[in-house]
């Protein structure tokens, strides 16, 4: 029954809205939210949401890409627990830190990413802040950008891209467009498509380029391919926005994973750059990351730090200190920085193990008439199977192997206990 | 020259032509100002400096204080050889959200029992601000969303910059230093129905005036008839009065009389997390249908901005929340710390009182929380910055954490000397 109090004439709230007694007083209320739909499933969390509901013991989740150790378990880098231990130890408080973030951390990443003899950063001309992981700074990014842009708001994406890519840019006002990137035929680089697509895009567009391990091919450019990109996306007068969450992660190597961002910075490209330090520090929870953009002079760093502070204020202040303080000390403290590296390079070479293992399972022991080579071509921590959805949901449904539809095999899901189970199963879908 | 060569001469004239900044008119903006007071404080070389700025609290030292309850959690943790540092879900640790919601509404609440309450861990009280904003942005009809005059100086930016029309509703009366009621009513009243009310559960930033519960039920009563929706930002639960249940009074009563309504919870202050980005927004629907579809929208927001939030804070909440001893210890730390504040607060108001300083000086022991709007004016901010090395805002709020023991004289005498000659 309407209140007389709720007749007073068509409002924009209450057009349309459900009135309703509440049961205890005799005011009626109105409820708001009718409209709202069912939100879907994240798509690659909710594999281990299924992959956890299922008591098979022979299940495998290659679903989200956190790096497992050959027991399966989660792996706490030594590195990192004795940053922890430290921290404890110097009993440090609590305080806010500012607004970009722990200067120690920032500073240290950005000698890790461009290097210590990199122009801009020996210049000081690179405006960095910390940021809430990759995720976080691909979200700042994509906010400066989206203010400060001074062309197209529109930001091109490769063909396959991680699942959560366009709705961070999407959040931040971008519209997303899209450059051919994987072939299907070869599970390699189309490289003729991807530099098409850069010929194609109107000058002074906006690209973001996986720096290394694309997520979720795990298919890299070689270095001359790198070069070649460096040219015509300058000739394009492109602005490039590197993702680079598994430097160090992907070959084991820190400087060969970061030489891509490397090379475009010597060829002159300003380039803008998000770190993750998840997987390569095992970080994952912590939320530990930087977003980084390369300007012309001191005074368009300063300007360009000051909007950048101004988006993050009212996102969120400031950053949490905690990954920020571990990654600091692993990156300065000399031996702890030699650990780390050595660590780094055990979780890389793990992953290609694997990856041969896999190959050498399909080929050898189950004579499959597939080559399987694009298993130990790509790099990283993902794998892009080729499997089809009806294959994957075979995988899923009769082995109890977790994998998101596109068909991505997170490899570091894969150990030697159940690598010859895996590859028997991906016959079996694939025979 | 052959043509080849001159094409590339060509090409490198005009991209040196045009390598200017795509940047070059990014416009350097203002420096917070909150922060660059607590800058031009550390700067400052006399050994009598007061800071009074950055709402963090300080022990009689003038120190930051990690509450003993938390370095007993934190060395739990450490030595915990099954924790690591994986992935949290995206709207965070199950745990802790659920402790949350029980420290804000109760934990008998039956809105809590019938499955109406959606919870969502966030990087603070600003991530739980920003993120019930966005919330609402896309899915509350209503585009005008009201904010205290003052409030705290983050606040607009952060409803602006997600689309709201932002505008104030009267409430600070510096006539009397308190709480203009009937401004504060007739603003609610004469604002679109179902506005978004952004309400400080308790110690108001930067005022320190609360309503009482009279007050509330009229601000309730008003609240009801134009269908508004309550916006809680709850900074200081416990902090304040030292008492969780009796700073949580506000929201719980709304909760009561049937509003469906959402609040900002941060850890920043009473767990003196500060750093560690620890916060959770809570909703309360009208319906568990309601609530699980909220929810998901919720999670749709958060992994589109920052995937998951941090662990590292959330863990030591939930390990505290969810022990009783180390509860019963963190209550006693809370105590602590709002007793300090209290004692600080009569111990300037004594002072002032003693030397007579023109005025009523009631309002520093009638304000609560950590701050406290002094009714000095930006001139005599000002003249205390250069003169006495005491730092505050412009607006006259003063952080009483900042004073100890041993400056809490100075700094009553000092603004006797700006009240009687700073006009």
């Amino acid at each position: 029954m309407l209140s007389s109090r709720f007749s007073r004439g068509a409002s924009l709230f209450d057009r349309g809205v459900r009135s309703k007694v509440f049961p205890t007083s005799n005011v009626a209320f109105i409820t708001s939210w009718a409209h709202i739909p069912q939100g879907p499933p994240d798509a690659i969390l909710g594999v281990t949401e299924a992959f956890k509901k299922d008591s098979h013991p022979k299940k495998m989740n290659l679903g989200v890409g956190a790096y497992r150790d050959d027991a399966g378990k989660p792996y706490v880098l030594n590195a990192v627990q004795k940053a922890e231990k430290k921290i404890v130890e110097d009993k440090l408080n609590k305080e806010y830190l500012p607004i970009t973030g722990l200067p120690s951390f920032t500073k240290e990443a950005a000698t890790l990413a461009y290097g210590a003899d990199s122009e801009p950063l020996q210049e000081g001309r690179i405006a960095i802040t910390q940021s809430i992981s990759g995720t976080g700074g691909l979200r700042i990014a994509g906010e400066f950008l989206s203010r400060f842009y001074p062309h197209n708001k529109k930001i091109y994406l490769p063909i396959p891209t991680w699942g959560n890519h366009n709705a961070v840019f999407k959040s931040s006002g971008l519209e997303t467009e899209q450059y051919r990137y994987f072939k299907k035929s070869t599970n390699g680089l189309d490289f003729e498509g991807f530099l098409e697509d850069i010929q194609n895009a109107p000058r002074n567009s906006i690209f973001m380029i996986h720096a290394c391990a694309h997520n979720p091919t795990g298919v890299d450019p070689t270095p001359a391919q790198w070069d070649e990109l460096s040219k015509v996306i300058k000739g394009r007068g492109h602005f490039p926005l590197f993702d680079m969450a598994y430097q160090g992660f992907a070959s084991g190597d820190t400087n060969h994973d970061a030489y891509a961002i490397r090379k475009f910075v010597a060829d002159g490209h300003r380039i803008a750059l998000t770190q993750s330090f998840a997987k390569n520090m095992g970080l994952y929870g912590e939320r530990v990351g930087t977003f980084s953009i390369i300007s012309e002079s001191l005074k368009e760093k300063a300007a360009i730090e000051s909007q950048i502070k101004l988006i993050i204020r009212p996102m969120y202040s400031n950053p949490p200190i905690n990954g920020a303080r571990i990654v600091s000390y692993v990156l300065s403290d000399p031996a702890l920085y030699k650990e780390w590296l050595g660590e780094v390079k055990l979780m890389a070479d793990r992953i290609i193990t694997m990856r041969n293992k896999l190959k050498y399972h399909l080929v050898e022991d189950f004579g499959s008439k597939y080559s399987w080579d694009h298993i130990t071509n790509q790099i990283g921590m993902f794998c892009y199977s080729g499997l089809n959805p009806e294959q994957v949901d075979r995988l899923i449904k009769e082995y109890h192997v977790y994998l998101t539809k596109d068909g991505r095999i997170s490899i570091a899901g894969i150990s030697s206990s159940n690598v010859k189970y895996l590859a028997e199963a991906i016959h079996e879908v694939t025979r | 020259m052959t043509s080849n060569q001159r094409l590339d001469q060509i090409q490198k004239h005009l991209t040196k032509m045009t390598s200017s900044s795509i940047f070059q008119d990014i416009e350097l903006a203002p420096p917070d100002a909150i922060f660059s007071l607590t800058a031009r404080y550390k700067d400052d070389r006399s050994p009598q400096k007061v800071n009074l700025g950055v709402g963090a609290y300080r022990d009689d030292s003038g120190k930051p204080w990690v509450l003993p309850v938390v370095r007993k959690a934190e060395k739990i943790i450490s030595s915990d050889p099954t924790l690591d540092h994986e992935y949290l879900p995206i709207l965070g640790l199950k745990s802790f959200r659920d402790a949350s919601a029980k420290l804000i509404l109760g934990s008998n609440n039956r809105v809590i029992k019938e499955k109406r309450v959606v919870t969502a861990q966030t990087i603070s009280g600003t991530g739980a601000n920003h993120l019930g904003a966005i919330f609402l942005s896309k899915f509350y009809q209503q585009k005008v969303f009201l904010v205290s005059k003052p409030t705290w100086a983050n606040h607009k930016p952060i409803f602006d910059t997600v689309g709201f029309d932002v505008r104030e509703y009267i409430y600070y009366n510096p006539k009397t230093l308190g709480l203009d009621i009937d401004g504060l009513l007739n603003s609610l009243k004469s604002a679109p129905n179902g506005s978004i009310v952004l309400l400080h559960a308790c110690a108001h930033n930067p005022t320190g005036v609360d309503p009482n519960h009279e007050q509330w039920k009229a601000i309730a009563d008003v609240m009801e008839a134009k269908g508004h929706f309550p916006f809680f930002d709850c900074a200081y639960q416990g902090f304040a009065s030292g008492d969780i249940d009796r700073d949580a009074w506000s929201i719980r009563y709304f909760v009561d009389r049937g509003f469906e309504l959402l609040v900002c919870q941060s850890y920043a202050k009473n767990f003196g997390l500060y750093g560690q980005r620890a916060g959770c927004l809570t909703i309360v629907l009208r319906n568990s249908e309601t609530a699980t579809k909220v929810e998901s929208q919720v999670a749709k927001l958060q992994r589109a901005e920052i995937s998951n939030p941090p662990l590292h804070g959330a863990r030591i909440v939930n390990l505290i929340l969810n022990d009783p001893m180390l509860y019963a210890e963190w209550i006693d730390n809370l105590q602590i710390m709002s007793s300090r504040i209290k004692e600080m607060r009569k111990r300037l108001f004594e002072k002032l009182v003693e030397l007579g300083t023109p005025g009523n000086w009631n309002h520093i022991v009638d304000q609560i929380g950590m701050f406290s709007y002094t009714g000095l004016n930006a001139s005599q901010a000002q003249v205390l910055q250069e003169k006495y090395h005491v730092y505050l805002t412009s607006n006259g709020r003063v952080s009483m954490a900042g004073l100890t023991t041993s400056n809490v004289e100075y700094f009553a005498k000092a603004i006797d000397d700006v009240v009687r000659t700073v006009p």
